[in-house]
């Protein structure tokens, strides 16, 4: 247990943090997703989020957009409880494509995001169009603008969707599964995108993923989330056999191979039914 | 057809009950062609249908106990609008559950109806529309509605087209989801009775559904797609009114024929010169810069 211990030590909680957890439980009623969740990130930090499907990745974000509370510990954004609708949160939820018949241009999407939560008929404001071209232009998406949302492949709708998070300039991004379906190629570029956003408007961003290894060498921080547990803390730390195995209590394997490639090895695929 | 346009014209609108008509059909398609786009881009078109149906009930059910169709349409249709909006998001796309009611619905209209013999016509003209018949009242309480609907259509504008187009974000930014739900099947509920005074509870998708389907081929912007969907319900009430008025036959036919063959006539030639899908493969390559790089 000790080596638990040590991947918890490293989170050392400071007033500059954005996002604290302390012992945080999620579930519903009658079902524990995970619990003993602690967790502190700061301002510009790239998170990824990883593990089996159904371990509660997506479960994360819904806690901190206040979309569903914790059933134990303390979640704080922000230095307050999570609130649904909190502006400073950009959101890209996992979807599948847009119905191909959505004949809209891609922009007006992208300007929703800034003004969709606006009351009263005001569709021809001139500083939402010029926002929402900025941020097209942040994503490299200032050709896709005028292009119906139902013809956009996979990548170019992350893109937009990426825009559309973007464009009201939050603090911190949550992005789910935005890299899946994507060829390594398209893979490679949204992810430079996204960090880049990171970089340059110091935005602290969580982002779930299924395979680590594109992900390396942009992260802070990682979550592993499994079998009913959190582990979070540098790639280094979480990252590696005896740390993994001592959290789970049974044995994994984390392989690296010369390119810093990693492997998680062990955990079978598992889908909340957590012993309380 | 003797005589110009012109004298066909005058001598149409010599007439009150073509006066009215006109009045009541122009309120009724600005109505029809603005909501009809989100109840299209919700992909809501058989709930829109549903509430007439329900509304035919609604409808017979007032002729029964001696009140005006009309009251009993809205009340049968926002009922049914209630409903559906309580049976929670994504329910207006429930076909089986909304089947099954509006078959219950349509059977209770029936019904109703076969009490009173003598009111047929009243049948006829519920179920295929009947604006020839229209009264002044019926122009002012027509007027009063369309104004509550432009009205908040105009106020949940934006809300409600970022709620239909991109839902999970739209709840997680915390837009009421299930207020916005509620009020657009209220305004579609109420939208669909007055339009029914135009089309019939079986013509109804001519006005609410065809001219915004034709429209959103025509523009990927939202707000001239609207404009263009009111355009051509317009144009379908009052080319309807005016040939209906030369000829022996009824206004609903030509609404429908208007409007369907403008469909087609959008369609066929948008698969036409449709611009081709790019593959994958032909994408433009993003460009990264080297310092992004690394």
């Amino acid at each position: 247990m000790s080596k638990i211990g040590s991947v918890t030590a490293s989170i050392s909680l400071t007033s500059e943090d954005l996002i604290i957890a302390e012992d945080l439980a999620a579930g519903y009623k009658d079902k524990l997703v995970w619990k003993n969740a602690n967790f502190a990130f700061g301002h510009g930090e790239f998170i990824a989020i990883i593990g089996p499907n159904g371990a509660g990745k997506t479960t994360m974000f819904r806690m901190i957009l206040g979309l569903q509370p914790p059933i134990n510990g303390s979640l704080r954004i922000f230095g307050k409880p999570p609130s649904r609708g909190n502006p400073k949160i950009g959101y890209v939820p996992q979807r599948h494509l847009i119905d191909s018949e959505t004949n809209i241009e891609a922009v007006e999407i992208v300007r929703l995001g800034l003004s969709g939560k606006k009351w009263g008929f005001n569709p021809f404001s001139r500083e939402d169009r010029e926002a929402a071209y900025k941020a097209l232009e942040s994503v490299s998406g200032i050709d896709l603008a005028h292009r119906p949302l139902g013809v956009l492949s996979g990548g170019e709708l992350q893109r937009i969707f990426l825009a559309e998070a973007m464009v009201s300039k939050p603090e911190v991004l949550l992005l789910d599964e935005p890299l899946s379906n994507l060829d390594i190629r398209r893979e490679t570029e949204l992810l430079h995108l996204i960090n880049d956003a990171v970089a340059k408007q110091n935005v602290t961003a969580l982002l779930i993923a299924h395979n680590i290894n594109p992900l390396l060498p942009h992260l802070n921080k990682v979550m592993y989330v499994a079998n009913g547990k959190v582990a979070t803390g540098k790639p280094s730390e979480v990252l590696t056999s005896e740390s993994l195995t001592s959290l789970y209590g049974v044995q994994i394997e984390v392989l690296r191979d010369p390119h810093g490639n990693v492997a998680i090895i062990g955990v079978e695929e598992h889908h909340g039914d957590v012993p309380l | 057809m003797s005589g110009g346009l012109i004298e066909t014209l005058q001598q149409m609108f010599s007439y009150q009950f073509m006066q009215h008509a006109f009045e009541a059909g122009t309120l009724i398609a600005l109505v029809a062609g603005v909501t009809g786009y989100f109840v299209v881009l919700r992909r809501s078109a058989f709930t829109a249908h549903a509430f007439s149906e329900i509304g035919f009930a609604g409808a017979s059910g007032a002729v029964l106990v001696g009140i005006p169709p009309i009251g009993g349409l809205v009340l049968g249709s926002v009922l049914g609008g209630l409903a559906i909006a309580a049976l929670g998001r994504r329910a207006a796309n429930r076909d089986t559950q909304i089947g099954i009611v509006l078959a219950f619905a349509l059977g209770l209209g029936l019904l109703f109806i076969s009490n009173y013999k003598a009111y047929a016509t009243t049948a006829y003209s519920i179920l295929f529309g009947e604006i020839l018949g229209v009264s002044v009242q019926d122009v002012l309480l027509t007027l009063a509605a369309s104004i509550f609907i432009l009205g908040a259509m105009g106020f949940m504008y934006r809300p409600l087209l970022f709620a239909s187009l991109d839902e999970d974000v739209a709840e997680a930014k915390g837009m009421p989801m299930l207020f916005l739900g509620t009020a657009f099947m209220l305004v579609v509920a109420v939208s669909v009775s007055f339009a029914v005074q135009v089309t019939g509870v079986l013509l109804i998708f001519s006005l609410m559904v065809t001219p915004a389907a034709t429209s959103q081929y025509l523009s990927r912007r939202p707000q001239v797609a609207i404009i263009i969907s009111t355009a051509i319900a317009l144009s379908a009430v009052w080319v309807g009114l005016t040939i209906a008025f030369v000829t022996p036959y009824p206004v609903s036919f030509f609404i429908t024929a208007f409007v369907f063959g403008l469909y087609l006539i959008v369609r066929i030639s948008r698969s036409l010169i449709k611009p081709r899908k790019l593959k994958a493969s032909e994408e433009q390559p993003i460009l990264v810069s080297q310092s992004q790089v690394g």
